[in-house]
Protein backbone atom coordinates (compact mmCIF):
# COMPACT_ATOMS: atom_id res chain seq x y z
CA UNK A 1 0.00 0.00 0.00
CA UNK A 2 2.91 2.79 0.93
CA UNK A 3 4.78 1.36 -1.66
CA UNK A 4 1.78 2.34 -4.47
CA UNK A 5 1.38 5.81 -3.06
CA UNK A 6 4.89 6.70 -2.87
CA UNK A 7 4.80 5.48 -7.12
CA UNK A 8 1.78 7.46 -7.74
CA UNK A 9 2.27 10.50 -5.92
CA UNK A 10 5.61 12.32 -7.82
CA UNK A 11 3.26 12.47 -11.06
CA UNK A 12 1.43 15.64 -9.68
CA UNK A 13 3.22 18.40 -10.89
CA UNK A 14 3.84 16.29 -14.56
CA UNK A 15 0.86 18.82 -15.91
CA UNK A 16 3.31 21.66 -16.49
CA UNK A 17 5.05 19.86 -19.38
CA UNK A 18 2.08 18.75 -21.00
CA UNK A 19 2.47 21.40 -23.94
CA UNK A 20 1.40 21.04 -27.58
CA UNK A 21 4.55 19.25 -29.01
CA UNK A 22 4.73 16.50 -25.78
CA UNK A 23 1.04 15.96 -27.19
CA UNK A 24 2.56 15.73 -30.77
CA UNK A 25 5.59 13.58 -29.07
CA UNK A 26 3.65 11.01 -27.61
CA UNK A 27 2.13 10.51 -30.79
CA UNK A 28 4.76 9.28 -32.28
CA UNK A 29 5.19 6.13 -31.13
CA UNK A 30 1.73 5.82 -33.13
CA UNK A 31 3.08 6.77 -36.31
CA UNK A 32 4.12 3.69 -38.17
CA UNK A 33 0.33 2.31 -37.38
CA UNK A 34 -1.31 5.70 -39.17
CA UNK A 35 0.97 5.51 -41.41
CA UNK A 36 0.63 1.77 -42.65
CA UNK A 37 -3.48 1.62 -42.07
CA UNK A 38 -3.92 4.98 -43.86
CA UNK A 39 -1.39 4.05 -46.74
CA UNK A 40 -3.76 0.81 -47.10
CA UNK A 41 -6.56 2.56 -46.90
CA UNK A 42 -5.63 4.82 -49.80
CA UNK A 43 -4.85 1.83 -51.43
CA UNK A 44 -8.05 -0.06 -51.27
CA UNK A 45 -9.91 3.22 -51.21
CA UNK A 46 -7.98 3.93 -55.02
CA UNK A 47 -8.82 0.32 -56.12
CA UNK A 48 -12.61 0.39 -55.58
CA UNK A 49 -12.63 3.57 -58.26
CA UNK A 50 -12.37 7.24 -55.47
CA UNK A 51 -10.35 9.99 -56.91
CA UNK A 52 -7.77 11.61 -54.88
CA UNK A 53 -10.14 14.47 -53.50
CA UNK A 54 -12.73 12.14 -52.80
CA UNK A 55 -10.05 10.07 -50.78
CA UNK A 56 -8.55 13.45 -49.21
CA UNK A 57 -12.35 14.14 -47.99
CA UNK A 58 -12.98 10.95 -46.61
CA UNK A 59 -9.82 10.93 -44.23
CA UNK A 60 -10.52 14.46 -43.18
CA UNK A 61 -14.43 14.10 -42.46
CA UNK A 62 -14.77 10.87 -41.85
CA UNK A 63 -11.53 9.97 -40.00
CA UNK A 64 -11.47 6.62 -39.06
CA UNK A 65 -9.55 3.58 -40.49
CA UNK A 66 -12.22 0.94 -39.89
CA UNK A 67 -14.73 2.86 -41.26
CA UNK A 68 -12.88 3.96 -44.37
CA UNK A 69 -12.44 0.59 -45.46
CA UNK A 70 -16.13 -0.40 -45.14
CA UNK A 71 -16.60 2.61 -47.06
CA UNK A 72 -14.16 1.69 -49.76
CA UNK A 73 -15.96 -2.13 -49.86
CA UNK A 74 -19.62 -1.01 -49.65
CA UNK A 75 -19.08 1.94 -52.70
CA UNK A 76 -19.71 -0.03 -55.51
CA UNK A 77 -22.46 -2.39 -54.59
CA UNK A 78 -24.48 -0.72 -51.51
CA UNK A 79 -26.93 2.25 -51.58
CA UNK A 80 -26.07 5.59 -49.42
CA UNK A 81 -28.22 4.88 -46.34
CA UNK A 82 -26.59 1.54 -46.16
CA UNK A 83 -23.31 2.48 -45.94
CA UNK A 84 -23.83 5.13 -43.97
CA UNK A 85 -26.27 2.94 -41.41
CA UNK A 86 -23.86 0.14 -41.29
CA UNK A 87 -20.45 3.20 -40.72
CA UNK A 88 -22.89 4.56 -37.89
CA UNK A 89 -22.88 1.18 -36.01
CA UNK A 90 -18.86 0.61 -36.56
CA UNK A 91 -18.30 3.65 -35.45
CA UNK A 92 -20.98 3.35 -32.18
CA UNK A 93 -17.92 2.25 -29.94
CA UNK A 94 -16.80 5.79 -29.85
CA UNK A 95 -19.59 6.83 -27.30
CA UNK A 96 -17.69 4.10 -24.74
CA UNK A 97 -14.09 5.71 -25.37
CA UNK A 98 -15.69 9.17 -24.85
CA UNK A 99 -17.45 8.22 -21.81
CA UNK A 100 -14.27 6.89 -20.73
CA UNK A 101 -12.20 9.72 -21.35
CA UNK A 102 -14.97 12.69 -19.98
CA UNK A 103 -13.43 12.14 -16.49
CA UNK A 104 -10.22 13.57 -17.49
CA UNK A 105 -11.62 16.40 -19.41
CA UNK A 106 -13.86 17.80 -16.92
CA UNK A 107 -12.44 20.72 -16.15
CA UNK A 108 -12.95 22.21 -20.07
CA UNK A 109 -16.12 23.79 -20.89
CA UNK A 110 -18.86 21.46 -23.92
CA UNK A 111 -17.90 23.87 -26.39
CA UNK A 112 -13.87 23.02 -25.63
CA UNK A 113 -14.22 18.79 -25.19
CA UNK A 114 -16.14 19.10 -28.41
CA UNK A 115 -12.95 19.76 -30.09
CA UNK A 116 -11.28 17.34 -28.58
CA UNK A 117 -13.92 14.34 -29.31
CA UNK A 118 -14.16 15.31 -33.01
CA UNK A 119 -10.71 13.96 -33.09
CA UNK A 120 -10.92 10.88 -31.22
CA UNK A 121 -9.60 7.30 -32.64
CA UNK A 122 -8.77 4.24 -30.86
CA UNK A 123 -5.38 5.19 -31.05
CA UNK A 124 -5.23 8.57 -29.48
CA UNK A 125 -8.17 7.47 -27.20
CA UNK A 126 -5.26 4.63 -25.88
CA UNK A 127 -2.60 6.96 -25.39
CA UNK A 128 -4.75 9.58 -23.28
CA UNK A 129 -5.90 6.94 -21.32
CA UNK A 130 -1.74 6.00 -20.60
CA UNK A 131 -1.35 9.48 -19.69
CA UNK A 132 -4.31 9.48 -17.38
CA UNK A 133 -3.19 6.41 -15.33
CA UNK A 134 -0.34 9.17 -13.91
CA UNK A 135 -2.29 12.17 -13.65
CA UNK A 136 -6.12 13.35 -12.21
CA UNK A 137 -6.91 15.67 -15.88
CA UNK A 138 -5.52 15.63 -19.08
CA UNK A 139 -4.10 19.00 -20.42
CA UNK A 140 -6.33 20.27 -23.29
CA UNK A 141 -2.91 21.97 -25.47
CA UNK A 142 -1.58 18.42 -24.99
CA UNK A 143 -4.73 16.57 -25.97
CA UNK A 144 -4.60 18.62 -29.24
CA UNK A 145 -1.17 17.97 -30.09
CA UNK A 146 -1.93 14.37 -30.15
CA UNK A 147 -5.00 14.64 -32.14
CA UNK A 148 -3.45 16.83 -35.03
CA UNK A 149 -0.55 15.07 -34.91
CA UNK A 150 -2.84 11.66 -35.65
CA UNK A 151 -4.83 13.62 -37.94
CA UNK A 152 -2.11 15.15 -40.49
CA UNK A 153 -0.24 11.73 -40.25
CA UNK A 154 -3.44 9.53 -41.40
CA UNK A 155 -4.60 12.47 -44.53
CA UNK A 156 -0.90 12.21 -45.26
CA UNK A 157 -0.72 8.04 -45.24
CA UNK A 158 -4.33 7.99 -47.34
CA UNK A 159 -2.88 10.19 -49.85
CA UNK A 160 -0.04 8.30 -50.11
CA UNK A 161 -2.09 5.35 -50.82
CA UNK A 162 -3.93 6.76 -53.08
CA UNK A 163 -0.90 8.02 -55.08
CA UNK A 164 0.77 4.87 -55.08
CA UNK A 165 -1.56 2.34 -54.56
CA UNK A 166 -1.46 2.06 -58.83
CA UNK A 167 2.03 0.40 -58.01
CA UNK A 168 1.30 -2.03 -55.53
CA UNK A 169 -1.02 -4.52 -56.29
CA UNK A 170 -0.59 -6.82 -52.92
CA UNK A 171 -0.25 -4.65 -49.56
CA UNK A 172 -1.04 -7.75 -47.35
CA UNK A 173 2.46 -9.34 -48.46
CA UNK A 174 4.25 -7.14 -46.43
CA UNK A 175 2.01 -7.47 -43.59
CA UNK A 176 0.50 -3.99 -43.60
CA UNK A 177 -2.43 -4.90 -42.97
CA UNK A 178 -1.82 -6.40 -39.49
CA UNK A 179 -0.54 -2.79 -38.61
CA UNK A 180 -3.84 -2.04 -36.68
CA UNK A 181 -4.23 -5.58 -34.47
CA UNK A 182 -0.58 -5.19 -33.39
CA UNK A 183 -1.30 -1.59 -32.25
CA UNK A 184 -4.27 -2.95 -30.23
CA UNK A 185 -2.42 -5.49 -28.93
CA UNK A 186 0.20 -3.08 -27.38
CA UNK A 187 -1.88 -0.19 -26.41
CA UNK A 188 -4.16 -3.41 -24.30
CA UNK A 189 -0.81 -4.86 -23.00
CA UNK A 190 0.59 -1.47 -21.90
CA UNK A 191 -2.78 -0.36 -20.05
CA UNK A 192 -2.80 -3.49 -18.01
CA UNK A 193 0.43 -3.58 -17.46
CA UNK A 194 0.57 0.01 -15.78
CA UNK A 195 -2.60 -0.30 -14.24
CA UNK A 196 -1.55 -2.86 -11.50
CA UNK A 197 -4.43 -4.94 -11.65
CA UNK A 198 -3.38 -7.36 -13.79
CA UNK A 199 -5.76 -9.94 -13.09
CA UNK A 200 -8.77 -8.04 -13.02
CA UNK A 201 -8.39 -6.80 -16.32
CA UNK A 202 -7.04 -10.24 -18.11
CA UNK A 203 -10.68 -11.59 -16.96
CA UNK A 204 -12.19 -8.68 -18.26
CA UNK A 205 -10.47 -8.62 -21.71
CA UNK A 206 -10.26 -12.13 -22.21
CA UNK A 207 -13.86 -12.18 -21.75
CA UNK A 208 -14.39 -9.18 -24.06
CA UNK A 209 -12.73 -10.94 -26.97
CA UNK A 210 -14.60 -13.96 -26.60
CA UNK A 211 -18.01 -12.42 -26.22
CA UNK A 212 -17.29 -9.92 -29.69
CA UNK A 213 -15.94 -13.26 -31.59
CA UNK A 214 -19.17 -15.01 -30.25
CA UNK A 215 -21.45 -12.38 -31.29
CA UNK A 216 -19.82 -11.46 -34.44
CA UNK A 217 -20.05 -14.76 -35.64
CA UNK A 218 -23.43 -15.24 -34.92
CA UNK A 219 -24.97 -11.68 -35.54
CA UNK A 220 -22.07 -9.78 -38.23
CA UNK A 221 -19.28 -8.08 -37.45
CA UNK A 222 -20.69 -4.41 -36.41
CA UNK A 223 -22.72 -5.58 -33.18
CA UNK A 224 -19.78 -7.46 -31.59
CA UNK A 225 -17.21 -4.55 -30.10
CA UNK A 226 -20.07 -3.00 -28.62
CA UNK A 227 -21.80 -5.19 -27.36
CA UNK A 228 -18.47 -7.38 -25.67
CA UNK A 229 -17.61 -4.05 -24.35
CA UNK A 230 -20.91 -3.27 -22.63
CA UNK A 231 -21.12 -6.59 -21.37
CA UNK A 232 -17.70 -7.31 -20.31
CA UNK A 233 -16.90 -3.72 -18.41
CA UNK A 234 -20.37 -4.82 -16.48
CA UNK A 235 -19.47 -8.36 -15.42
CA UNK A 236 -15.78 -6.45 -14.32
CA UNK A 237 -18.04 -4.49 -11.99
CA UNK A 238 -20.16 -7.32 -10.78
CA UNK A 239 -16.95 -9.07 -10.23
CA UNK A 240 -15.45 -6.16 -8.08
CA UNK A 241 -18.55 -6.20 -5.91
CA UNK A 242 -18.37 -9.94 -4.69
CA UNK A 243 -14.63 -9.98 -4.00
CA UNK A 244 -14.98 -7.15 -1.42
CA UNK B 1 -10.88 8.87 -62.83
CA UNK B 2 -9.61 12.61 -62.47
CA UNK B 3 -7.98 13.41 -59.28
CA UNK B 4 -10.12 16.45 -58.28
CA UNK B 5 -13.45 14.96 -59.14
CA UNK B 6 -16.11 14.49 -56.60
CA UNK B 7 -18.96 12.90 -57.50
CA UNK B 8 -22.45 13.94 -55.78
CA UNK B 9 -23.34 10.78 -54.54
CA UNK B 10 -19.66 9.85 -52.93
CA UNK B 11 -20.01 13.26 -50.93
CA UNK B 12 -23.53 12.45 -49.65
CA UNK B 13 -21.62 9.06 -48.40
CA UNK B 14 -18.91 10.89 -47.18
CA UNK B 15 -21.19 13.58 -45.33
CA UNK B 16 -23.55 11.51 -44.02
CA UNK B 17 -20.80 9.06 -42.64
CA UNK B 18 -18.70 11.98 -40.52
CA UNK B 19 -22.12 13.07 -39.52
CA UNK B 20 -22.97 9.89 -37.58
CA UNK B 21 -19.07 9.34 -36.49
CA UNK B 22 -18.96 12.68 -34.95
CA UNK B 23 -21.92 12.66 -33.19
CA UNK B 24 -21.05 9.57 -30.67
CA UNK B 25 -16.88 11.09 -30.58
CA UNK B 26 -18.62 14.40 -29.18
CA UNK B 27 -21.32 14.09 -27.23
CA UNK B 28 -20.42 12.10 -23.99
CA UNK B 29 -17.57 14.34 -23.62
CA UNK B 30 -19.74 17.20 -24.35
CA UNK B 31 -22.45 16.14 -21.49
CA UNK B 32 -20.48 14.08 -19.21
CA UNK B 33 -18.41 16.95 -18.27
CA UNK B 34 -21.03 18.72 -16.79
CA UNK B 35 -22.52 15.92 -14.35
CA UNK B 36 -21.17 14.16 -11.93
CA UNK B 37 -21.04 10.49 -12.85
CA UNK B 38 -22.71 7.65 -9.67
CA UNK B 39 -19.72 5.37 -8.70
CA UNK B 40 -20.73 2.18 -10.48
CA UNK B 41 -20.71 3.94 -14.03
CA UNK B 42 -17.30 5.40 -12.73
CA UNK B 43 -16.43 1.64 -12.31
CA UNK B 44 -17.55 0.62 -15.11
CA UNK B 45 -16.19 3.14 -17.27
CA UNK B 46 -12.66 2.12 -16.08
CA UNK B 47 -13.00 -1.60 -17.59
CA UNK B 48 -14.44 -0.03 -20.89
CA UNK B 49 -10.67 0.75 -22.42
CA UNK B 50 -9.33 -2.79 -22.05
CA UNK B 51 -12.90 -4.43 -23.00
CA UNK B 52 -12.99 -2.31 -26.09
CA UNK B 53 -9.19 -2.82 -27.07
CA UNK B 54 -9.38 -6.63 -26.47
CA UNK B 55 -12.91 -6.68 -28.12
CA UNK B 56 -11.26 -5.09 -31.18
CA UNK B 57 -8.42 -8.04 -31.20
CA UNK B 58 -10.40 -10.93 -30.89
CA UNK B 59 -12.69 -9.67 -33.93
CA UNK B 60 -9.32 -9.42 -36.21
CA UNK B 61 -7.35 -12.14 -35.17
CA UNK B 62 -10.72 -14.53 -35.25
CA UNK B 63 -13.70 -13.31 -37.16
CA UNK B 64 -13.32 -14.30 -40.84
CA UNK B 65 -15.58 -15.14 -43.28
CA UNK B 66 -13.05 -17.13 -45.26
CA UNK B 67 -12.75 -20.81 -45.44
CA UNK B 68 -10.65 -22.27 -42.85
CA UNK B 69 -7.11 -22.68 -44.07
CA UNK B 70 -3.53 -22.36 -42.56
CA UNK B 71 -3.16 -18.96 -44.80
CA UNK B 72 -6.26 -17.36 -43.48
CA UNK B 73 -5.17 -17.82 -39.89
CA UNK B 74 -1.78 -16.64 -39.04
CA UNK B 75 -2.89 -13.53 -37.66
CA UNK B 76 -3.49 -15.72 -34.19
CA UNK B 77 0.08 -17.45 -34.83
CA UNK B 78 1.63 -13.70 -34.93
CA UNK B 79 -0.68 -12.49 -32.22
CA UNK B 80 1.76 -14.66 -29.71
CA UNK B 81 4.78 -13.48 -30.37
CA UNK B 82 3.10 -9.55 -30.79
CA UNK B 83 2.10 -10.19 -26.98
CA UNK B 84 5.46 -11.31 -26.03
CA UNK B 85 7.38 -8.39 -27.64
CA UNK B 86 4.53 -5.64 -26.09
CA UNK B 87 4.69 -7.46 -22.53
CA UNK B 88 8.96 -7.24 -23.01
CA UNK B 89 9.64 -3.83 -24.59
CA UNK B 90 6.58 -2.06 -22.77
CA UNK B 91 6.71 0.00 -26.28
CA UNK B 92 4.31 0.58 -28.87
CA UNK B 93 6.24 0.77 -31.59
CA UNK B 94 7.74 -2.35 -31.34
CA UNK B 95 5.00 -4.19 -30.99
CA UNK B 96 3.73 -2.85 -34.17
CA UNK B 97 7.35 -3.35 -36.09
CA UNK B 98 6.71 -7.16 -34.13
CA UNK B 99 3.68 -7.66 -35.12
CA UNK B 100 3.69 -6.48 -39.09
CA UNK B 101 7.24 -8.35 -39.32
CA UNK B 102 5.63 -11.58 -37.69
CA UNK B 103 3.13 -11.61 -40.51
CA UNK B 104 4.80 -10.75 -43.41
CA UNK B 105 7.76 -13.85 -42.31
CA UNK B 106 4.65 -16.10 -42.11
CA UNK B 107 3.35 -15.33 -45.14
CA UNK B 108 6.54 -15.84 -46.81
CA UNK B 109 7.33 -19.13 -45.84
CA UNK B 110 3.83 -20.03 -46.28
CA UNK B 111 4.27 -19.30 -49.79
CA UNK B 112 7.21 -21.82 -50.17
CA UNK B 113 5.66 -24.25 -48.91
CA UNK B 114 5.08 -27.12 -51.68
CA UNK B 115 1.39 -27.23 -52.41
Amino acid sequence: MHEEQIRLNPRIEAESEDTFLQGVKDCIPTLLGYWSIGFAAGVIEQTAGLSVAEIALLSLLLYAGSAQFIAAGMIASSPPSVIVITIFFVNLRHLLLSAALSPYLRHLSPLRNMGIGALLTDETFGVAMNKALVQPRLSERWMHGLNVAAYLNWLFANLAGAYLGRWITDPERFGLDYALPAMFIGLLVLMTVSRKQVAMDSAVAVLAALIAIAVSLSLGGSWGVIAATVTASAIGVVIERWKR
Amino acid sequence: METLTIRWDVLLIILGAAVVTFIPRVLPLMLLSRIELPHWAVRWLHYVPIAVMAALIGQALFVREDPWTLENHIEWLAAIPTFLIAIRTRSLLWTVIAGVAAVMLLRGSLALLPG
